[in-house]
């Protein structure tokens, strides 16, 4: 019996939201009272691996391998099972992130496992098991048992508290049995500086209210100083005042940062499903009945192009 | 060349959320059912490929697990230019369930593309195009935001972290696609909607196989505390409580 944990790497470095994930493994262990195995895939250099430690991993295993350089959902799938297999694994948990969502359902399927994704807190219990999470874009909630003997869930980032919790803990290598991978990357196009949306911590978003594309100097600024990622409401990527993959709602993108600012956007109900789990949301808008306000937890009625500059000069002298 | 179109019949955008049988179902009254909006997207996409004639797409055909009151979308998606429907017909139990059922379709019915929607907006499990490809040992590829077809390959663009990977692909291989995909949804014409009607719609009888995962209950989210308005004059206030209060930066 185990609880295996995947921990995504970007250029060989983990993330806060690794060890958020190796913390909440770490807490289903304890629950099921059984050990936490974190599986990295790719080169991460020992004390790196070692980080995983801190956050309660009871044994790491490295994988290494030419062929998985680039995520190729069957082989990552397939490396994935052979060590749940190995392990005993009853509990597999994988980040809701991009990745996460590209193998947790193969996984499940190669594993006949049930899956719970997207969740935001422990299982409510582990005998049925039962897992919380959001339906209707967030308009509600469910509570499902999940009635395999192996689960899969995937965690929402930023909706654990974890602390560190080291643990003397071993490291080992494992030699995958690999099929040939049938995706080839021909290309990398990297923007420096750029933050993926959907996996930002903080995102500085603006509306139609903003006028004009000449006026997201403050947005962008913003964003550099929380590092943020920025966005954009619907009206704005349709008018080509910001490129598509900027725009967060229905149809768009679908995100659930711990901070949402949202200059200028007045929150009709396609934009707030796209981001409704967001942790906190801070609303500017002139229209103090904008209904942006009802999804908010902080609001300014006001003017963007004012309000955020002196926003820039708080944040500054914080 | 056939590409699939994996649908699901969602309740609109703008349903409240309501349950009967003891908080256990949706209540479906009243709720006006759409095509899940990225699906809808996908459809978009591959009807776009379909129009240039060099790139030899057969057909494009739609499938849902589903009653026969998912019919009405499924004759949506043939009114907007899908070629034909299948409707599986059965109740989705769980994204195990439908996908399995897909899956087993595809086995004697080969596409060459299938895609879904990234996710739906009832379960918002984003599960089932992954769990599709797994059963068909087939590659697939998430966060899709272009796809382009080129002497008989798929060209790819994959969103990661600062930036996109550009993928080429065997096929058979599906795909899950996101914003980007297709830059607005298709609307029926008039014309589309007339020849819909006479459009083939196969419904399938379901293979037995069981659920993972059940709905214990639905529950509404908890009432969020009223927003705390702020003074445009004092936007030091609103730094404050963000780092003390919501301890977000």
């Amino acid at each position: 019996m185990s609880v295996l944990v995947f921990t995504e790497n970007w250029d060989g470095k983990f993330k806060k939201q690794s060890f958020e994930l190796v913390s909440y493994a770490s807490k289903i262990a304890e629950m099921l009272n059984t050990q936490v195995i974190a599986l990295s895939i790719g080169n991460v250099q020992e004390d790196e691996l070692k980080k995983l430690a801190t956050y309660s991993a009871d044994k790491i295993i490295s994988v290494t391998n030419n062929n998985l350089k680039n995520l190729d959902n069957q082989a990552y799938t397939s490396v994935i099972a052979q060590v749940a297999e190995k392990n005993g694994a009853n509990v597999v948990v994988i980040a809701n992130n991009n990745t996460g969502k590209a193998l947790a359902p193969r996984l499940s399927v190669r594993l006949k496992a049930a899956l719970g994704s997207a969740v935001t807190k422990l299982p409510t219990s582990v005998a049925p098991f039962t897992i919380y999470k959001k339906v209707l874009s967030g308009k509600a909630f469910s509570n499902v048992v999940l009635k395999s003997d192996i689960k899969i869930i995937t965690l929402s980032q930023n909706s654990y508290e974890f602390t560190e919790n080291p643990k003397a803990t071993l490291i080992e290598t494992f030699e995958p049995v690999l099929d040939a991978v049938k995706t080839t990357v021909t290309d990398v196009q990297k923007q420096t500086g750029k933050l993926i949306l959907t996996d930002a911590e903080i995102v500085v978003s603006g509306g139609r209210g903003m006028k004009s594309p000449d006026n997201w100097g403050p947005i962008e600024e913003l964003a550099q100083l929380l590092g943020a990622a920025t966005a954009c409401s619907r009206p704005v990527s349709d008018e080509g005042w910001r490129t598509h993959d900027e725009h967060t709602g229905q149809t768009g993108k679908i995100i659930a940062p711990n901070l949402y600012i949202a200059a200028g956007i007045s929150g009709a109900i396609q934009h707030l499903a796209g981001i409704s789990s967001s942790k906190c949301i801070v609303a500017i808008n002139t229209d103090k009945d904008a209904p942006i306000f009802e999804a908010a937890n902080y609001g300014i009625v006001g003017d963007a192009s004012k309000v955020l500059p002196a926003l820039i000069q708080a944040v500054k002298e914080k | 060349m056939k590409i699939l179109i994996c649908l699901s019949n969602v309740p609109d955008t703008t349903t409240k959320a309501k349950f009967v049988n003891d908080n256990k179902a949706f209540d479906t009254a009243g709720v006006q059912w759409i095509i899940n909006p990225w699906d809808e997207l996908a459809l978009t996409r591959a009807l776009e490929l379909k129009a240039n004639t060099a790139n030899s797409i057969e057909k494009v055909t739609v499938i849902t697990v589903g009653k026969a009151d998912a019919e009405p979308t499924m004759r949506k998606a043939l009114a907007i230019g899908a070629d034909d429907a299948v409707r599986i017909d059965a109740e989705p139990k769980d994204a195990y369930f439908v996908a399995a059922q897909i899956a087993e379709y595809v086995k004697t019915n080969p596409f060459d593309i299938i895609i879904n929607g990234i996710e739906s907006s009832d379960y918002n499990g984003s599960a089932v195009g992954g769990m599709v490809a797994e059963f068909l040992s087939i590659p697939s590829v998430s966060a899709v935001s272009t796809l382009e077809i080129a002497n008989g390959e798929v060209k790819i663009t994959r969103e990661i972290d600062g930036g996109k990977e550009v993928i080429k692909s065997q096929l058979p291989v599906l795909l899950v696609v996101q914003k980007g995909i297709a830059k607005e949804p298709m609307i029926a014409a008039m014309r589309g909607i007339m020849m819909a009607k006479a459009k083939p719609l196969a419904v399938v009888a379901p293979q037995a196989i069981d659920a993972l995962t059940e709905i214990v209950s639905f529950e509404l989210p908890k009432p969020k505390p009223p927003c705390k308005m702020i003074d445009p004059e004092n936007v030091k206030e609103l730094v404050h409580l963000l780092q003390n209060e919501a301890k977000v930066i």
